[in-house]
């Protein structure tokens, strides 16, 4: 497993704007997890020579943040905030709703492997809560209506 | 009065850089680099009185001036848009609906602090507003207000986003340097602090994204005429984030000194259902609750501050009767449990046992002494950790039991 010669131009691009290379860090980790879907630790072993540091180290710091996959997770990564705002505007419900609309439990993916439901922290939307972030995207305002909606366009998909 | 959602509020205002040209955009970077130094822009902020929209309301100008005036090492600055504090929203706008204002914010403040190189630390969730922040940057770019020799000046400057990848503790400013440099989110003890050694063990400024887009603002009116809007130590105008059980949650932007009545029920059509207010949240999570007696308070740093509470980055959060204070202080408990970074035994420690306690409260398994152990985890916490963090959990945890403790009682009994 390596990066793409695509993505190492992009990586030497983003490595100009640094003083050194250690900084690009987690722009490399960025970059892998969108190249190979999740840091496996074959990926761990790979970066760390890329990045010239120990594989403990990376390792060390990728597992600090929240965003960096360590398994494979469905196709549609489905995060629901339930701190404090959603919360009181019904994130409770939200999740309970998809949990039974999937049939799968909070950090559970389906038979197919389609969805994966997660709780997550503070989305910063709070002004539209209820929320969740599916992959890269905002859904805001969820109600039950506009969630059977939006996993049945991911459905047929 | 709007300085930040003059823009924004426009119907058709798309945020291209012909919209905020036209809008006059981009005069107050070129008034700056062709008619002032950077020292008479450092005045004008500081003459301004402008205090840090992040949370911690530290005055810029200030913190600039911390700066060393002589020095071999390169000056970073950052632009803090780990925007995570629960309850807040507001810098999201700006950067989704108006990147140029941010941008010429931070052109300026580069220029003002003899930097050549800007980083926009945005958080890894933002993935809609780093890509907007990236074109927004090459519109800037192509129309000369960033690279090299902008306006013709000789000043060069860099502008690069960095995403993070999720983590609260991120935006705490030492933290946010410690992920910058490729390491893991750990808080730094200050001093020194980043004005001295900073990004890369150089001079480095960490500004909010509120804060730097005001700047634009201050070059073209004066520090002066800033100065006259809001209140006495608490300057300009503030984007206010409403949300929980409120008619009509979202950004609003007054003038500091607004009452967080008015606020409420005025601007924020009241509660829903037409409930009775129990308690709202007046600065994001991290600040002490205030109870429906209290809100007759001008939302300032320093009245906030007297009243035992903070404004903190303006996240007011409404709750009302139907709501369980204990629910809510488990929530709370289970957030700072969850993003502590683990380096100090009182909050590595204190936050889970805080929320194992309510938890236990909440079952009905509670005993008698748990309230009293939850206040005194809350004081051997704070005052005893690396960075902030600390006070963030341990407050608004020791707000919920001292204003509601009937709450508690309820469920031991």
């Amino acid at each position: 497993m390596e990066f793409s010669q695509e993505t190492k131009q992009k990586f030497q691009e983003i490595l100009s704007h640094y003083p050194v290379k250690t900084a690009a860090v987690l722009p490399a980790v960025h970059l892998a997890q969108e190249e190979f879907g999740h840091i496996s630790e074959e990926i761990i072993e790979y970066l760390a020579k890329f990045m010239d540091m120990s594989p403990v180290f990376l390792k060390n710091t990728i597992s600090f943040y929240t965003m960096f996959k360590g398994k494979e997770t469905g196709k549609y990564l489905i995060q629901v905030c339930s701190t404090l705002s959603c919360s009181l505007m019904g994130a409770g419900n939200i999740i309970d709703y998809i949990k039974e609309k999937l049939n799968i439990d909070v950090w559970e993916t389906t038979p197919d492997k389609k969805f994966t439901l997660v709780k997550v922290e503070c989305l910063g939307s709070c002004g539209t809560a209820p929320v969740m972030q599916i992959n890269d995207d905002y859904y805001e305002n969820l109600t039950e209506e506009k969630i059977d909606e939006i996993l049945n366009k991911f459905t047929n998909k | 009065m709007k300085i930040l959602l003059k823009n924004i509020e426009e119907p058709d205002y798309t945020g291209s850089i012909q919209d905020y040209r036209r809008k006059g955009g981009y005069t107050a970077v070129s008034k700056a680099i062709k008619e002032m130094t950077p020292e008479e822009i450092v005045e004008e902020v500081k003459k301004s009185g402008i205090r840090g929209r992040g949370g911690a309301g530290f005055p810029a100008g200030v913190k600039w001036g911390f700066l060393p005036k002589n020095t071999d090492k390169p000056i970073y600055l950052i632009c803090n848009a780990d925007e995570g504090e629960p309850g807040t929203f507001k810098d999201r706008i700006i950067i989704e609906k108006d990147p140029h204002l941010l941008l010429e914010g931070i052109i300026i403040t580069s220029y003002a602090i003899k930097s050549h190189q800007a980083y926009i630390y945005i958080r890894g969730e933002f993935v809609y507003g780093a890509n907007r922040l990236n074109s927004a940057i090459r519109e800037a770019a192509e129309a000369g207000y960033i690279g090299k020799d902008i306006l013709g000046s000789g000043y060069n400057l860099d502008i690069q986003i960095h995403r993070g990848a999720g983590g609260y503790i991120c935006g705490e400013e030492t933290a946010l340097l410690e992920s910058l440099e490729g390491k893991r989110g750990w808080p730094r003890i200050k001093p020194p602090f980043p004005a001295v050694e900073g990004a890369f063990r150089c001079p480095t400024i960490v500004n909010n994204v509120e804060t730097l887009a005001n700047i634009p603002f201050i070059i073209n009116n004066g520090g002066e005429s800033y100065a006259e809007i809001g209140v006495k130590n608490s300057t300009g105008t503030k984007l206010f984030c409403l949300s929980g059980h409120i008619n009509k949650p979202g950004i609003y932007e007054f003038p500091l000194g607004i009452s967080l009545r008015s606020l409420i029920y005025e601007h924020g059509g009241g509660i829903k259902n037409n409930n009775k207010l129990k308690g709202v949240i007046p600065g994001g999570s991290s600040m002490p609750v205030l109870a429906s007696d209290e809100i007759d308070v001008s939302m300032d740093f320093d009245s906030l501050a007297n009243i035992g509470s903070a404004l903190g980055s303006a996240g007011v959060i409404v709750m009302d009767e139907t709501v369980d204070m204990v629910d809510v202080s488990l929530n709370v408990a289970k957030f700072y449990a969850h993003e502590s970074c683990g380096q100090c035994t009182p909050c590595r420690e204190g936050m889970p046992w805080m929320r194992d306690i309510i938890s236990r409260i909440k079952d009905g398994k509670g005993k008698k002494e748990d309230i009293d152990t939850l206040l005194d985890i809350t004081y051997n916490i704070e005052g005893k950790t690396i960075c902030p963090f600390g006070e963030a959990g341990a407050w608004p945890i020791r707000a919920f039991v001292n204003k509601f403790r009937e709450d508690f009682e309820k469920h031991i009994n």
